[in-house]
């Protein structure tokens, strides 16, 4: 048994136990850790599968950025655990079924269907060296250019959109108000004024 | 080197295992969006394997931007989670009925 083999198979197990007990556990926090947990076992097996650069960045962005978010999250809501723990067991034997199911189909569909995969069906013309990192981001800018911008635009969508919503109405701030702005009459901003009057 | 039959397997039972995760897990909505990041993860490991076993380099293209998309869906959900445990003091799916749908 080669060594390779037994590193997958100890982060293959691994992987499986955490992705279990994120959904079994109840406790929202101890969910995020065992999903950081199957996040990085993940990112071991990425490795295996010479793709590092993404190995790397799921360890950066994802167990850094987007978890801690969720932990954020978890830690700021009053969750009353109570009432949710209560009927877990009800959907317990429709979610082993799901699970038995799918994965019965998927095993059985996958097991012998790519075994006489050819490694190299594919010419190797994108490959230019053996640096992952550089190769992929040679293909980025390149030839997904246009799609690495609209990446971008998508992360700036997400910025503008999680902070309007979250956003508080606060009083100290000034904002439009544009039902008011549309409603104004003519009588409400000029006043017209006699010169009689003015004279007097 | 290791057949790809069994990266395929255990990318096939990590979805299932999220999948059975959305239906047991009714009840907390945070813990709903943690089993769509493992439905993801599961995705990733398919694109990174065929890109791998075909010597392809578009399949680890592809899994970039769907970490990019994914990164963006959770913080626009967090945010949609924070502003409804702020009206409804609470997580519970049940409780979330408003639009009556």
């Amino acid at each position: 048994m080669s060594t390779e083999l037994l590193i997958f198979i100890f982060f293959s197990l691994l992987l499986v136990f955490s992705a279990l007990k994120v959904i079994i556990v109840n406790n929202s926090v101890k969910a995020a850790i065992f999903l950081v947990l199957s996040f990085f076992c993940s990112a071991v097996l990425w490795l295996l599968m010479n793709a590092e650069f993404l190995s790397i960045i799921l360890i950066l962005v994802y167990v850094g950025a987007v978890m801690v978010l969720f932990l954020f999250v978890v830690m700021m809501l009053d969750i009353n655990l109570s009432n949710i723990k209560e009927k877990f067991v009800n959907y317990l034997p429709l979610g082993l079924f799901i699970f038995l199911v799918i994965a019965l189909l998927l095993i059985l569909f996958f097991d012998n269907q790519f075994s006489d995969v050819d490694r190299n069906i594919v010419t190797e013309i994108n490959i230019l060296n053996d640096n992952n990192t550089m190769n992929l981001g040679y293909l980025l800018f390149t030839e997904y250019i246009i799609a690495f911008e609209i990446a971008g635009i998508i992360l700036l969508l997400g910025i503008i959109s999680s902070i309007t919503l979250t956003q508080q109405k606060n009083n100290d701030n000034k904002y439009q108000a544009p039902h008011d702005q549309i409603n104004v009459t003519k009588s409400d901003r000029l006043k017209i004024i006699k010169d009689e009057e003015f004279r007097k | 080197m290791i057949p790809m039959s069994y990266y395929l397997i255990l990318s096939s039972i990590l979805f299932s295992i999220a999948l059975a995760g959305i239906f047991i897990n009714r009840k907390n909505i945070i813990i709903l969006l943690m089993s769509l990041e493992l439905m993801f993860l599961s995705i990733n490991f398919n694109f990174i394997i065929f890109g791998n076993f075909l010597s392809d380099l578009t399949g680890q293209i592809f899994v970039f931007f769907v970490l990019t998309v994914v990164a963006a869906e959770s913080a626009i959900g967090l945010a949609i989670i924070v502003v409804l445990f702020r009206n409804k003091k609470s997580i519970n799916v049940d409780d979330i009925g408003g639009l009556k749908g």
